[in-house]
C-alpha cells in the first residue's frame, strides 16, 4: 500500500522528516508533523469520516477549519475521550486515536443508514411533532430516538488532565492574526500600548497561509514571519497562537481558550509541567476584531457527498499540507476567489476539469488568467445541480451534473462531468460572531452578498474581511489604521507609522449571490436528491420549505423548528443559506428576514477548560479553624458547614458514630465538654454611637448595657422576619464584640455595613469582621467552672466575679482571652475567645487541666442535640418566614409608635405581648426586651395583619410517642387516614435523638402551637413513608427555669 | 462581567461586588411615614428600562456600599459615587 497516496512530494508547512503514526477507526495511518487529523486522513485517501446525525448519510471532510460541520470524531480513548471534535482542528500527534461517530457497527456499514430511506418520517420539527403523538408511546420510543440521534459519547471517568486559568489585561487586544490583525498589532504596539494578539491557528498569517500573493515582492509568508519577529521582540506584546477567543462579554472582557498541550501525546499530569488547555480572561481597553471570514457552500442535490468540499479548504490542504483532495476536480463558484483553487490543486498534483461559474458576468481578468494558464475549461452561467455518488455512495463523489443557469433558474443545457472532487465557493461570510456577541448590529450588504458589521457598541475597532474587505491590500491598510486608532482611543500616541508592504492590486468581478439551486426535475425513477443546508443537523432545503409552509417563517422560528444552525458548528456554513432560502420563499429581502443572534461560545470549549483548576479541593475556598489539626489527630469526623470544616464528632475505637455522638451529648450534661466555636461570626464595633446603632439593628434595648456584660440580641429584616440571633458584649466604653451564627456571619456583616454606611451615616462607628482573627471554644457542663478556674492564670472566675451573661478578660498560660458566660446548651457554660494564633494552645490547656474532670471534646452533632433539648432556635427555625413572636420572644407594643395598627385583633395583640417566661433567650439575658417607641430595623413591618394574626405557626417541642425517629422535614398533620389533600398544620424544623431524655425529640413550627400542648399529632413524611405520632410539648425540654445556667 | 468603578479602588471586576438593588429608595422616617409608605419601601421597586442607580458593595475590596449608575438595558456604566454622594449627571456632548 502506498503511504499517503494523496500527498505531494513537496510543499506545505509540514515536516516530512517527522512522520507521526495515528489510528482512525482502529486502522493505522501515517501523517507528518504540521498535519491536522483532517489533512492526514485526506493524505491517506480517507474520504468517509463519519455519518450524519439524522439520516446517517456518509460524510467526509468539507472544510479546513472551525466551520467544519461533518468531520466530527470521537478523539482519544478512555478517560481522555472527547466527543464531537472537528478533525479539521486537531493537530496530529504521535499515537493519536480517533473514531467515527453516529454509526453502528462501523462507518462503512451503518445499520441506521436506513433512516435515509425513511426520511419522509423525519421531517422538520420531527422531534416536536412526536410530542403530539399518543402520549403513551412517548416513553417507548423516546430513548430509541436518543440512541439513534445524538453525536459522540461523553467520557464516564474523571478527566486526568490539568487545566489552568489566567487573567490578562491589555490596552489593545487583537483577535485574529491574518494580514489585518498583524498590521493592527504592529501599529498598536508601536505606541507602547500593551498589545495582545491571539490567533486560533498554529501559524500566524490567516488567509495568507494559502495564498500565492506577494508582499514586498516576496512570498506573503516571508512578510508574516518578519512581522512576527518584530512583535516577539517587543516587550509590550504578547502573542498567543492555538488560542480561540470564544466569548465577548461586558466591558471588553474576552475569554479565550489556549490549547497548550493538545498537539502533544498526552502525559500524566505528574509528568507534565503544563496544562492541557488554559482559559484566558482578558480585559482589554480596546479590541481590534480582525476575525476574517468563512467561506460558505452553495446548496445543490447531494451536496453532502464525501468529495464535495469548500474551495478554500481544498486550497488550504494543498498549500499548507501538500495534500490534494482529489485527482479529478471540478470547481463551482459565484465569485473570483475559487479560481485560486485551480492553481493550488494543480500544484498539489491534481487535475482540474472545469470551473463552473454561476455569474452572468463571468470571472474577472485575473481569475480568468489563472484558468487559462492552467487550461481549465470555464463554464459560465452554469451551476452544479446534483452531485452523484458511484455504486457505493460511501466511496464518495463520482460525477456532477452541470446545468445552464440564469436569473436563479436552471436552464435546459446539461452535462455530466466525472470527477472525484467538487470544490465549492458560494462567497464569504464575515466572522461576525464575536462582534455580534458584543451587541454589535449587523447590516446586509447586497453587493457583497453577506452580513457585515454595522455599528459597534463596545470600545472596539474592526479591520479586514470581517468588514467585507476581502482584498489583501485593503486588509493591510484597515489593519494598520485600526491598530493606530485603538491605541489612540486607549490613550497612547503612536510614535511611528508602520510601512505598508507593497502588494498587488487585483481587479475582481463582484460576487453574484447564489444560495440554493432549484431542484432539478424530470429524472425518471429517481426522487429529487436531498439538498443539504445544515450538514451537521441534516436540515435540507425541503425542511426549510416545510417550515415556511407551516408558518415558521421568522428566522428564530426557522432555527428552532428545523434545528438549522443549532449544531456544534453553530451554522457557520448554513445560517446565511437557510435564511436566504426563507427570504426567497417568502418574497422578502434577506435583511427583512434578519439574522439570528450569536451567543458565546464561538466554538465548543471543553468542560475541563471551563472548570480550569477549580475542581476537587480547589472548587471553593475551605476555611479551617485554628484547632483543625487537633480535631483530625483526635479522631474527628470533619463535616463541611458552609465553607468551614467542623468536627462532627470524635469517635473512639470500637464506637459507632451515633454512639460517639450520644456519649458526647450525655457527657456535657453530666460532666464537662469542650467544643470549637471559632466558626461563629465575630464582629468588632467601635465608636461613640455603637449602642445607638445596636439599638436600631436589634429588637431589644442596648443603651444601658454596662461594660463587662453580654446581651442576647435578635435582628430582624426590614420586613419583620427574623434575620439572625447572637450575642453582643460591651468590652469597654466604646468597644463592642458581636457574635453571629456561623452561617450568617457574611450576610450580617454586610447588613450592618449597609445600614451604617447608607441609612445612618451620621452615626459614629466602625465595623470590622474579625472572624478569622479570633478563635473560640465553649466549655459546657456542670464541671465547666472547675476547668476554667484551673485553666486561668490568676483570675477570679467565680459566680460572683463572672455571673450569668457576664464578661471578663483573663490569661491562660499567658495568652490573653475573653471569657463570656453564655450558654447554648442550657448548662453552666463559658465561651472563651482568643486570638487565632493562640487558640490551639488555649484549647490544649483546657484539655490538659480538664483531664481530671474527664473533659471531652464534642462535635457539631452533639451541639445540635443539646441545643434542641434546650429549645434554642437556629437555621432550621430561622428560615426567613418566622417572626420573633413565633418563638415567644415578645416584641414591643405598638402603642405609641405613632402608627395605626390596622386589623390587629385583641388576642393577636396579646400574643405579641405574651410572656417570654421559659424562653431560652429571656433567661439568657434578653433583658429590656420590650423596646417601645424607638425605631429598629423591621419594626414597622411587625404590625402588618399577617404578622400578628392568631393563626401563625409558633415554636413547639415534639416528642415521638412510638420511639421511632421523627423524619427531617416532616409535615405536621392532625390525624392519619384522611383523604388527601390533608391540612398541613406545620412542619418539623429540627429533630434529634436526645441521649439525655432517651427520646426522639424535635422542634416544630405549628399553627396556633399553644392550643395543641399535650395533644398527639403526626409527623408525616410521605417521601419516606414514615408517619410518627408526636406529642406537642413546650419547646424547652431541659431545665425550663434556667437554673443550671445560672448556677 | 461588568467593570465597576469603585470611588475608592477604581475600576474593578464585578466578581468583587455584591448587588443589592435600587439605590434611589430612601428609608422613610419611621416616626412620620404612613403604613403605605412603609410597604412601598419594603416591597415595591420600579423596574426601569435604561439608566438606573443601584447599590453595590465592594465586598471583596474596600467593603464600601457605593451607588452605581448603570444602563440596565445595555450594561453601560454611567458613573458611581459613595453611599452619601451623588452621581454627577452625564455631561452632554456639545452637538458637532
Amino acid at each position: 500500500m502506498i503511504q499517503q497516496p494523496f500527498r505531494a512530494p513537496s510543499g506545505g508547512a509540514i515536516n516530512r522528516s517527522k512522520p507521526l503514526n495515528f489510528k482512525f477507526n482502529g486502522k493505522p495511518y501515517t501523517g507528518y508533523q504540521g498535519d491536522t487529523l483532517a489533512s492526514a486522513l485526506l493524505a491517506n485517501g480517507v474520504k468517509l469520516v463519519g455519518r450524519s446525525f439524522k439520516y446517517h448519510r456518509p460524510r467526509g471532510i468539507m472544510t479546513a477549519g472551525v466551520e467544519e460541520p461533518n468531520a466530527l470524531v470521537q478523539l482519544r480513548t478512555g478517560n481522555r475521550t472527547e466527543p464531537n471534535i472537528r478533525c479539521t482542528q486537531v493537530e496530529l500527534f504521535d499515537g493519536l486515536e480517533a473514531t467515527s461517530q453516529n454509526c453502528w457497527p462501523s462507518v462503512d456499514f451503518d445499520v441506521n443508514a436506513l433512516n435515509n430511506l425513511l426520511s419522509p418520517l423525519f421531517p422538520a420539527g420531527f422531534y416536536n411533532k412526536t410530542f403530539m403523538w399518543p402520549a403513551g408511546w412517548w416513553m417507548k420510543y423516546e430513548h430509541r430516538i436518543r440512541k439513534i440521534a445524538g453525536l459522540g459519547v461523553a467520557p464516564t471517568e474523571p478527566d486526568p488532565d490539568r487545566y489552568a486559568k489566567r487573567f490578562a489585561h491589555c490596552e489593545v487586544l487583537v483577535v485574529g492574526g491574518g494580514p489585518a490583525g498583524l498590521m493592527a498589532a504592529l501599529s498598536a504596539s508601536k505606541s507602547g500600548a500593551r498589545t495582545l494578539l491571539i490567533d486560533d491557528n498554529v501559524i500566524l498569517g490567516g488567509a495568507l497561509r494559502d495564498s500565492t500573493e506577494t508582499l514586498n515582492g516576496e512570498s506573503a509568508m516571508v512578510w508574516v514571519t518578519a512581522i512576527k519577529q518584530q512583535l516577539v521582540q517587543m516587550e509590550n506584546v504578547r502573542i498567543l497562537t492555538r488560542t480561540t477567543a470564544f466569548g465577548y462579554y461586558d466591558d471588553n472582557l474576552l475569554l479565550a481558550c489556549e490549547r497548550v498541550g493538545d498537539h502533544l501525546p498526552p502525559l500524566e499530569p505528574s509528568q507534565s509541567r503544563q496544562p492541557r488547555q488554559r482559559i484566558w480572561w482578558i480585559r482589554a481597553n480596546q479590541v481590534v476584531l480582525a476575525t476574517g471570514s468563512i467561506e460558505r457552500p452553495i446548496v445543490f442535490g447531494n451536496n453532502d457527498l464525501p468529495g464535495v468540499m469548500l474551495s478554500s479548504a481544498v486550497r488550504s490542504y494543498a498549500r499548507q499540507h501538500g495534500v490534494r483532495c482529489g485527482d479529478k476536480a471540478v470547481v463551482m463558484t459565484n465569485n473570483d476567489s475559487a479560481y485560486h483553487t485551480i492553481a493550488a490543486l494543480i500544484e498539489s498534483g491534481g487535475k482540474v476539469l472545469a470551473i463552473v461559474d454561476s455569474r452572468s458576468t463571468g470571472p474577472g481578468k485575473a481569475a480568468l488568467d489563472i484558468a487559462n494558464q492552467h487550461e481549465v475549461e470555464v463554464i459560465t452561467r452554469a451551476v452544479v445541480v446534483n452531485a452523484n455518488g458511484g455504486k457505493y455512495t460511501r466511496k464518495g463523489l463520482a460525477s456532477v451534473d452541470v446545468n445552464s443557469y440564469a436569473n436563479g433558474e436552471i436552464g435546459n443545457e446539461s452535462r455530466t462531468i466525472e470527477c472525484d472532487l467538487l470544490a465549492v465557493s458560494g462567497g464569504w461570510n464575515p466572522t461576525v460572531h464575536l462582534f455580534s456577541q458584543s451587541q454589535g448590529k449587523l447590516r446586509y450588504d447586497d453587493k457583497l452578498a453577506c452580513f457585515v458589521p454595522h455599528a459597534s457598541v463596545r470600545p472596539q475597532v474592526l479591520a479586514g474581511s470581517i468588514n467585507g474587505e476581502f482584498a489583501t491590500r485593503n486588509c493591510l491598510i484597515e489593519g494598520a489604521n485600526a491598530g493606530r486608532l485603538a491605541a489612540e482611543k486607549a490613550g497612547f500616541v503612536p510614535r511611528e507609522f508602520v510601512p505598508l508592504p507593497t502588494c498587488d492590486k487585483i481587479m475582481e468581478k463582484p460576487i453574484e449571490a447564489c444560495w440554493v439551486i432549484p431542484v432539478a426535475k424530470g429524472r425518471k425513477f429517481k426522487p429529487a436528491a436531498k439538498q443539504f443546508i445544515d450538514f451537521q443537523n441534516d436540515v435540507t432545503s425541503s425542511d426549510v420549505a416545510l417550515a415556511y409552509r407551516e408558518g415558521y417563517q421568522s428566522v428564530e422560528h426557522l432555527k428552532r423548528y428545523t434545528t438549522l444552525g443549532m449544531g456544534t458548528d453553530q451554522g457557520r456554513t448554513s445560517n446565511v443559506n437557510g435564511l436566504a432560502m426563507m427570504a426567497q420563499l417568502s418574497g422578502r429581502s434577506i435583511p427583512e428576514v434578519g439574522a439570528t443572534t450569536f451567543r458565546p461560545p464561538f466554538s465548543a470549549i471543553s468542560m475541563g477548560a471551563i472548570a480550569s483548576n477549580e475542581t476537587g479541593e480547589n472548587f471553593m475556598p475551605l476555611r479551617r479553624t485554628p484547632m483543625h489539626e487537633w480535631h483530625l489527630e483526635n479522631g474527628a469526623t470533619m463535616v463541611n458547614v458552609g465553607a468551614w470544616q467542623r468536627a462532627q464528632c470524635y469517635q473512639r475505637p470500637g464506637e459507632t458514630m451515633m454512639e460517639a455522638i450520644y456519649r458526647e451529648g450525655r457527657h456535657v450534661r453530666e460532666k464537662v465538654g469542650i467544643v470549637d466555636v471559632s466558626t461563629l461570626g465575630t464582629i468588632a464595633l467601635r465608636g461613640r454611637d455603637v449602642a445607638e446603632f445596636l439599638n436600631r439593628v436589634y429588637i431589644n434595648k442596648w443603651m444601658k448595657l454596662p461594660v463587662g456584660k453580654v446581651r442576647y440580641g435578635l435582628m430582624l429584616r426590614e420586613d419583620g422576619h427574623v434575620a439572625d440571633d447572637g450575642t453582643t458584649t460591651r468590652i469597654s466604653e466604646n468597644e463592642y464584640y458581636m457574635t453571629t451564627t456561623t452561617a450568617s456571619a457574611g450576610p450580617v456583616m454586610s447588613h450592618l455595613e449597609f445600614y451604617a454606611q447608607t441609612v445612618w451615616p451620621e452615626l459614629n462607628l466602625h465595623i470590622t469582621s474579625i472572624t478569622d482573627q479570633w478563635g473560640g471554644m465553649a466549655l459546657a457542663g456542670p464541671d465547666s467552672r472547675k476547668v476554667l478556674e484551673k485553666a486561668v492564670d490568676a483570675s477570679d472566675v467565680s459566680n460572683d466575679s463572672i455571673g450569668f451573661m457576664g464578661y471578663q478578660e483573663a490569661t491562660i498560660d499567658g495568652y490573653p482571652v475573653r471569657i463570656f458566660r453564655i450558654t447554648f446548651s442550657g448548662e453552666l457554660a463559658y465561651e472563651i475567645h482568643v486570638s487565632s494564633d493562640y487558640a490551639l494552645s488555649v484549647w490544649e490547656a483546657f484539655m490538659r487541666v480538664g483531664k481530671e474532670f474527664d473533659i471531652t471534646p464534642y462535635g457539631t452533632e452533639a451541639l445540635s442535640m443539646l441545643r434542641i433539648e434546650k429549645g434554642h432556635i437556629v437555621g432550621g427555625e430561622l428560615d426567613g418566614r418566622t417572626t420573633a413572636a413565633d418563638f415567644y420572644l415578645g416584641c414591643q407594643s405598638f402603642k405609641g409608635s405613632g402608627t395605626e395598627p390596622h386589623g390587629i385583633k385583641k388576642d393577636g395583640h396579646n400574643r405579641v405581648m405574651r410572656s417570654t417566661k421559659g424562653s431560652n433567650m429571656s433567661e439568657a439575658g434578653f433583658g429590656g426586651m420590650q423596646k417601645t417607641g424607638e425605631d429598629f430595623i423591621g419594626k414597622r413591618a411587625l404590625d402588618r395583619p399577617g404578622m400578628v394574626c392568631d393563626s401563625r405557626k409558633t415554636l413547639v417541642g415534639l416528642i415521638s410517642e412510638n420511639g421511632k425517629e421523627i423524619k427531617r422535614g416532616s409535615q405536621l398533620i392532625e390525624k392519619l387516614g384522611d383523604t388527601p389533600p390533608v391540612k398541613m398544620l406545620g412542619h418539623v424544623s429540627s429533630k434529634y435523638y436526645s441521649a439525655n431524655l432517651q427520646q426522639h425529640i424535635g422542634l416544630g413550627l405549628l399553627e396556633r402551637g399553644e392550643q395543641w400542648m399535650g395533644k398527639t399529632i403526626y409527623a408525616a413524611s410521605p417521601l419516606t413513608d414514615t408517619y410518627v405520632p408526636v406529642k406537642v410539648v413546650h419547646h424547652v425540654f431541659i431545665d425550663p427555669e434556667g437554673a443550671l445556667a445560672r448556677g | 462581567m461588568l467593570l465597576i468603578n469603585c470611588p475608592h479602588c477604581g475600576d474593578r471586576a464585578q466578581t468583587e461586588f455584591t448587588y443589592r438593588g435600587d439605590a434611589t429608595v430612601q428609608r422613610p422616617d419611621p416616626a412620620t411615614a404612613s403604613q403605605a409608605q412603609w410597604l412601598d419601601y419594603i416591597y415595591f421597586r420600579d423596574n426601569p428600562c435604561g439608566p438606573h442607580i443601584e447599590w453595590w458593595q465592594h465586598s471583596a475590596g474596600c467593603r464600601q456600599w457605593i451607588k452605581v449608575k448603570r444602563n440596565v438595558q445595555t450594561h453601560e456604566m454611567l458613573g458611581s459615587a459613595d453611599a452619601t454622594g451623588e452621581i454627577a449627571d452625564e455631561i452632554e456632548e456639545a452637538p458637532a
